[in-house]
């Protein structure tokens, strides 16, 4: 009964982090493909900071010092980071308990296996976040140009990163955003004045 | 009717830990003396109290305060097993011991047997005694908290007896910090409630949302419906639970690994009858021996941790008679009440939800393939972090707050690698990149690696080396390895280290 009130629409929005608020918005249901642990984190930093649970499956390498400094809340975080074979499963239970789950799949993923998920996700009003492929995923966001600052010739440390971040729905031409990714002071945000395209910063040199 | 109840008798050994440590060890036992768990003192006794050592301490500290204290170990096995002496003796004394956990042990009161209930206790006490454990307590009570609490208020052999209907009394008396619960105390203390009477005078439902479960407890048991024995029920033995192996389990580890499905099933099994267990007899079949049962009393109720911890314990004091390999144990419900005060809302909570969850992937993995990631101290991004097996508790994290020199500074990389990757990093010249004994580089890195099989990646800017000696107390010297964080043309960065003769690969900025 519970289930049948509370159950958020498909496609309800889950609350996602600003610094991506101009390329991708999180929905329940949805599946979003990134080539970056960073970038996934960012994604998972959205509904975790605002009191979701998160689980993250496969990701033997997660960083737990960097999802904590991307906004990620550690206390609501699970880890199954050897999922073996069993990853499939490990998601499945997942996906019934927490509102995101962020996960590494062992070789190349099913369409019918995604397909079985996506389903699931859309009962549950829970989303996916694939570090790599996924099949037919809604948006598939890939962290370009990363231009590291602070290092120098032997001398400086690595302080902070711009880089782009491009989402891609479907067939419809790219969205970028330029991100200090982390930003000097450890923050995730929006560089002013994102670059759109190629035309629009022409345009901006001309003005 | 309050003279027909049965009464409980608890007896406790003040600064188990010590006194145990010390026996194990064959040491005298009024020598100054502490236990000590990441070095801060865990337990001491009261020579060492009287130099000043206090729990929480520094080693450092409290080795200047009394430098001949004896410095022991923290060991909840050993704890466990030299328990078991004081055990036996007591059973021989009187049947059906309720060990609570090591140091503290409940029984029925064998007054009638004695003739009073105080040489009941100078009984017991003498026996305790005669093991050479000078530190014992006895309270008795009319149920199992209260003669917890009337044990710490005893002097030292002595027996303090509660009248039978007197725990509402004795119990307003005390402080409100008996409460196991920091926060509730600290709460409590901070609105002006200093004994248990203030809490007691408050209203039920208030207590339970304002103090978590433990304080409303507690409020019952004064208010005189607690978790008594004699109100408790013998459950049915359908809902004992019991985990069979097939070969004959040796180590204790493997066996409460492996009886915790069994555990779990037991507390589940209670749950659906809204009820929960306060005395639980573990019974462990083993191969050519007789078996070990023994019952254990909870001072609330038994999760399946605590099961385990238990049957642990259980398990040590089998190993030091002689034990065999296990073939089964099995749980067996002694006392169940209703579940009534601890139920949650209507609708449960989400936690309770996710547990679920994380329950069927721990039935699918393995216990610990469910880990919660958790920040420490340390100077590699791998020292930073930890994974603690889901429900366990975090059992030695590093303080944060210190400095741990050689630490990299923020931002830190998202990918730590759990076995660091062996690489390569050349020069110019395509000759490997050494670290040199006074901390400089035969020549500038301009080509690297990150692991075998992976593409050369020219480097754009790099920053080090940074040294570190690790571990320089060993007799070995120790490892002087160097960090260096090195950025490719691609723009991705990476975390590398120099060890003696090799760079290996720690973690990357992906």
């Amino acid at each position: 009964m519970r289930r049948l009130e509370q159950k958020p629409g498909i496609g309800a929005e889950l609350p996602t982090h600003e610094a991506l608020g101009g390329v991708v918005q999180l929905r329940a249901g949805g599946t979003y493909a990134a080539d970056s642990l960073s970038l996934a984190m960012l994604l998972l930093a959205g509904p975790s900071a605002a009191g979701e649970w998160t689980a993250v499956v496969g990701v033997e390498d997660f960083g737990a010092e960097a999802a904590a400094e991307a906004g990620v809340d550690l206390e609501r975080t699970i880890l199954v980071p050897r999922p073996k074979d069993s990853w499939l499963e490990a998601t499945a239970a997942l996906v019934d308990v927490v509102t995101l789950v962020l996960v590494r799949p062992t070789g190349r993923v099913n369409p019918g296996v995604a397909e079985k998920i996506g389903a699931r996700l859309r009962t549950r009003g829970a989303a996916l976040v694939a570090l790599g492929e996924w099949p037919r995923a809604d948006v598939r966001l890939r962290a370009t140009e990363p231009r590291w600052v602070g290092l120098g010739n032997g001398d400086g440390h690595l302080r902070a990163r711009r880089m782009v971040v491009e989402a891609v729905r479907g067939a419809a031409p790219p969205r970028r955003t330029a991100l200090w990714f982390p930003a000097e002071d450890g923050g995730m945000r929006r560089v002013l004045d994102p670059v759109t395209s190629i035309a629009d910063l022409r345009k901006q040199e001309s003005a | 009717m309050k003279g027909t109840t049965s009464r409980t008798l608890v007896v406790w050994c003040a600064d188990w830990p010590v006194a145990a440590a010390l026996g194990d060890q064959g040491l005298p036992r009024h020598l100054p003396a502490a236990v000590f768990a990441q070095n801060r003192v865990q337990a001491s006794n009261q020579a060492a109290r009287e130099f000043g050592i206090k729990r929480g301490m520094r080693r450092r500290d409290a080795q200047s305060r009394c430098p001949e204290v004896q410095v022991l170990a923290a060991d909840d096995a050993r704890d466990a097993r030299v328990f078991e002496e004081v055990l036996v003796r007591l059973e021989e004394l009187r049947p059906g011991v309720m060990p609570l956990r090591p140091g503290l042990v409940a029984l029925r009161s064998p007054a009638r047997f004695y003739g009073g209930e105080a040489e009941a206790g100078a009984a017991i006490a003498e026996c305790v005694v005669g093991l050479g454990i000078w530190d014992v307590r006895i309270g008795i009570a009319d149920e199992l908290f209260t003669a917890e609490q009337a044990a710490r208020s005893a002097g030292l052999q002595e027996t303090y007896a509660v009248p039978a209907g007197g725990s509402a009394g004795f119990l307003r008396a005390l402080p409100v910090h008996v409460l196991e619960d920091a926060d509730a105390v600290s709460l409590l203390q901070r609105l002006g409630l200093t004994t248990l009477g203030g809490l007691a005078d408050l209203p039920g439902a208030d207590v339970k949302a304002r103090f978590g479960a433990q304080a409303a407890w507690v409020r019952r048991v004064i208010h005189g419906e607690g978790a008594r024995p004699v109100s408790g029920r013998t459950p049915p033995p359908e809902l004992a639970t019991e985990a069979a192996f097939e070969p004959p389990l040796d180590s204790a580890e493997a066996v409460c690994f492996s009886a915790r499905q069994a555990a779990e099933g037991f507390v589940k099994g209670l749950a659906t009858r809204q009820e929960v267990c306060t005395e639980v007899r573990i019974e462990v079949a083993m191969e050519d021996v007789p078996d070990s049962v023994r019952t254990w009393a909870h001072p609330r109720w038994f999760s399946s941790v605590d099961l385990i911890d238990r049957l642990h314990w259980q398990l040590a004091g089998v190993a030091r008679r002689g034990g065999g390999a296990v073939t089964e144990v099995r749980f067996v419900p002694e006392v169940a009440v209703s579940e009534a005060v601890h139920a949650d809302g209507l609708w449960g909570g989400t936690n309770e939800r996710v547990d679920r969850g994380i329950a069927r992937v721990q039935g699918l993995l393995g216990h610990e393939a469910v880990v919660a990631p958790m920040l420490q101290g340390g100077r590699t991004p791998r020292d930073r972090q930890a994974y603690v097996p889901w429900g366990d508790r975090p059992s030695t994290l590093r303080d944060r707050a210190l400095p741990w020199p050689g630490s990299i500074p923020p931002p830190a990389p998202a990918r730590v690698l759990a076995e660091p990757w062996p690489a390569e990093v050349c020069d110019q010249a395509g000759r490997q990149v050494l670290v040199l004994p006074r901390g400089g580089v035969s020549a500038d890195p301009a080509r690297y690696r990150p692991a075998a099989g992976q593409p050369w990646q020219r480097i754009a800017s790099w920053a080090g080396p940074w040294p570190v000696t690790e571990a320089w107390w060993e007799p070995d010297g120790g490892r002087r390895v160097a960090r260096f964080q090195l950025v490719g043309v691609d723009g991705r960065a990476w975390l590398a280290t120099f060890d003696t003769d090799h760079w290996l690969t720690e973690a990357s900025y992906d």
